[in-house]
């Protein structure tokens, strides 16, 4: 890997830590395309909001790239069929939340191509912007940095609100993980162009990518390329450091101002969206694949081959790690996602979904299941948390169910990226504790809500 | 917390130069009465965590106590240290005040005399102090000592000025640790460095005992001290790095501990200059240890978005 350092500024966020970036492991590896498995399973609940509503049937057949699942209202997208092949099962599959929810199964076609047909479809400059976003939200895309929020939704600006500066997110703050970075590499074409066509329609003032200064070749091919643009495109480097690809610190960043607590980033008039996301714009528009495959890095010490892999959706994580040859002897962790904000699974038989970036096997070595002490008071927490939270506070008030006061820290704030429980020298649960104390201020409100609704007396909580 | 130790060394070695071999013995005591403590009150957490906390709060108070206090005495200030200080309170965390300084402000009341004699540093490595090896009750042997007083005792009570070249290296008396003002310093840096300590803490002491000080020296030069004086003389460097810093007894908030710090600063002031003591810090030190709870719930942070 070019390891020349960028002697330039790295513009930054406050705050923030610096976990070890494991990015050797996989950074150099090309992106390879995995072959069609035998079955393919599909949850209908891939993204934020509704499930998408099912349209096929058990037995019926379905070509790659076919819409098997409608959106379920406004905030929800369409599910598409990986494969050619048959619907073999519908009810409750693994999902990596790790629950089972409603999906179905696909059984391959032998002869499945890879190639879709292209459908009959207008050049996307011909489109209405309403057109374009039901286009979008017909493409099933959502945000493939993790949040897998509705793309059309993010892209539906209000009128009175214009998009100012269209961010795209390369930085890829999360250790281990090389997917974007790849395709910042390889799909260098389809990133500018999926830029293009969104710009079209965008027509912000301002386009930036931010990059992370740990991927010096990314940002090099893609100011050589922005150069060739027909609207002013910046490439800036950011500084290394975790959580630099959260939305708001990357706001924070690039331009230098906060996102008002509560409000969206277009509020000031500011869209990120993912490198990924943005490269999947142009596949749909201008070939008709609709968000049937991604990249998404397998890696970790736990693994024989760690690679980056273009994995159809619906693709179990059991062929995908057998693709890179399978565990080593001491995987003790598998985790969906980062070593930061990952979820960990407890078995290898749940599929890979739309949000799905890493498949994360470690080792006994990069795993300490920390034995928890009482709170130092030591400030590490403060000094680390991107929000500018007071977790040592908030988690005694979560150990004490002290629900007002810690809903008044405004915990509600937290977006849960872990820096606080990565820094604290007592190894106490903090971001798993507001997890929960979220989760009861939510109930919380629901309730109220529901007893304001009926009309009855409000109850105390 | 081993890394405060290793920063403590150099301090330790020239308490051992300048203060012979009771320097050492008294560390020992102290650090054995500390175990002692936490061994009793606190066996279960003992055991699982070797996180040196003893032996950093029993090195610390005997870096606070003059050469040649008797080591019985010694070793009861760290038991009540760990005793009164930390286990009485709930353990590790819990604490409100200081340990050290609690155990120091016990034999401060207990042992006003013992612990107010203090000698000059003469350069005997081996000595070993009659006092020191004075059995429990009974007063020592001081034939060898010669009672002296720091350079903050000799400002306030004979009007005395001390060399500050002497000060910043450690030649003067004081207690084991206070004297060596520039090692302190240099330690002090370190652990900023290293991010062990909030820099703000002792910053924001220094600048509150400087500020006063100059302002008082610039009115009348003749009766106040200077600032550098006030900064190098007493405990002060040793309390402001190593006693103020600590993590459990000090605000959380940054802006809380700027208020910590000129608070602590700002009494040592009034304490030295006006108060009947020459020596003010552990005092100072207390005090905003009791304030601390309330300096958190009254500074928080401004939360992005907001």
């Amino acid at each position: 890997m070019v390891a020349e350092k960028l002697h330039e500024r790295l513009m930054s966020f406050r705050h923030g830590v610096h976990p070890e970036e494991y990015k050797a492991l996989s950074d150099h590896r090309p992106i390879e395309r995995m072959p069609f498995v035998q079955e393919y399973t599909l949850p209908l609940s891939q993204h934020l909001g509704a499930p998408s509503r099912l349209l096929v049937r058990k037995g019926e057949e379905v070509r790659r790239g076919q819409v098997i699942a409608a959106p379920d209202g406004f905030l929800s997208v369409a599910l598409h069929s990986p494969v050619d092949g048959k619907v073999v099962y519908i009810g409750p599959v693994d999902h990596p939340n790790g629950q089972m929810l409603p999906g179905v199964k696909i059984k391959t076609d032998p002869f499945s191509p890879q190639l879709i047909e292209k459908p009959t479809m207008l050049p996307f400059s011909q489109l209405s912007m309403e057109d374009f976003l039901k286009g979008v939200q017909q493409a099933g895309m959502v945000g493939l940095g993790g949040a897998a929020f509705p793309a059309h939704v993010k892209f539906s600006i209000p009128k009175d609100k214009p998009c100012r500066v269209l961010m795209l997110n390369g930085s890829e703050c999360e250790p281990f993980l090389t997917c974007d970075h790849r395709l910042m590499l390889e799909y260098a074409d389809d990133l500018l162009d999926g830029i293009a066509i969104l710009q079209h329609f965008l027509k912000a003032e301002r386009v930036v990518i931010g990059i992370e200064a740990n991927k010096p070749d990314a940002i090099a091919v893609l100011r050589t390329r922005a150069s060739k643009q027909d609207f002013p495109l910046e490439v800036l480097p950011l500084e290394v450091k975790y959580p630099q690809g959260a939305e708001k610190m990357m706001i924070s960043a690039l331009l230098g101002v906060e996102v008002p607590s509560g409000k969206l980033p277009i509020d000031i008039g500011a869209l990120v969206a993912n490198v990924g996301t943005i490269a999947a714009l142009s596949h749909y528009f201008r070939e008709g694949r609709p968000l049937i495959e991604r990249v998404v890095t397998v890696t970790g010490t736990a693994v024989r081959r760690p690679s980056n892999l273009l994995i159809p959706i619906g693709t179990p994580m059991r062929e995908a790690v057998d693709f890179c040859g399978g565990l080593t002897h001491g995987a003790v962790r598998i985790l969906l996602g980062g070593p930061m904000m990952g979820i960990s699974q407890k078995t290898l038989d749940v599929p890979v979904v739309k949000g799905t970036s890493g498949i994360l096997l470690l080792t006994a070595e990069e795993v300490q299941d920390l034995q928890t002490f009482n709170c130092i008071r030591c400030g590490h927490c403060l000094d680390a948390c991107p929000i500018f939270l007071n977790p040592a506070r908030m988690g005694a008030l979560v150990r004490k169910g002290l629900w007002e006061e810690l809903a008044a820290m405004q915990v509600m704030d937290c977006f849960e990226c872990g820096s606080c429980a990565f820094v604290c020298p007592s190894g106490i649960p903090l971001v798993q504790s507001f997890k929960v104390g979220k989760s009861v201020l939510r109930e919380q409100k629901a309730r109220d809500a529901a007893a304001g609704l009926a009309g009855g007396v409000k109850k105390n909580v | 917390m081993w890394e405060v130790v290793f920063s403590l060394l150099p301090v330790v070695g020239a308490a051992y130069y300048y203060f012979g071999l009771s320097a050492l013995l008294l560390s020992f005591a102290c650090i054995a009465g500390a175990w002692l403590a936490e061994r009793l009150f606190d066996p279960r957490r003992f055991l699982a965590l070797k996180d040196g906390s003893a032996l950093i709060t029993g090195l610390l108070l005997a870096l606070c106590l003059p050469p040649g206090f008797p080591l019985w005495m010694a070793f009861l200030g760290g038991v009540v240290s760990i005793g009164l200080g930390k286990s009485i309170w709930g353990g590790l965390g819990q604490n409100i005040f200081n340990p050290a300084l609690v155990g120091r402000a016990f034999l401060q009341a207990a042992f006003p005399t013992a612990i107010t004699t203090w000698e000059n540093p003469d350069g005997r490595y081996l000595a070993v102090r009659g006092t020191n090896l004075a059995p429990p009750f009974l007063s020592g042997d001081p034939v060898d000592a010669v009672a002296t007083a720091t350079p903050l005792a000799r400002l306030k009570f004979d009007g005395l000025q001390t060399g500050l070249w002497d000060m910043l290296i450690g030649r003067t008396g004081g207690s084991l640790g206070e004297t060596c003002a520039l090692l302190l310093i240099l330690a002090g840096g370190y652990l900023v460095v290293r991010r062990i300590i909030n820099w703000r803490i002792p910053v924001s002491i220094l600048i509150f005992v400087a500020a006063p000080t100059a302002i008082l020296y610039y009115i009348d030069p003749q009766r106040y001290p200077s600032p550098a004086f006030m900064i190098l003389g007493g405990g002060l460097l040793l309390g402001a790095v190593y006693m103020a810093t600590d993590y459990v007894s000090s605000p959380l908030t940054n802006k809380g501990l700027w208020i910590y710090g000129a608070g602590i600063g700002i009494i040592i002031v009034l304490i030295r200059v006006w108060g009947g003591l020459p020596e003010g810090v552990m005092y100072a030190i207390l005090l905003m240890n009791a304030a601390t709870p309330l300096i958190n719930r009254y500074t928080r942070n401004r939360v992005y978005g907001h």
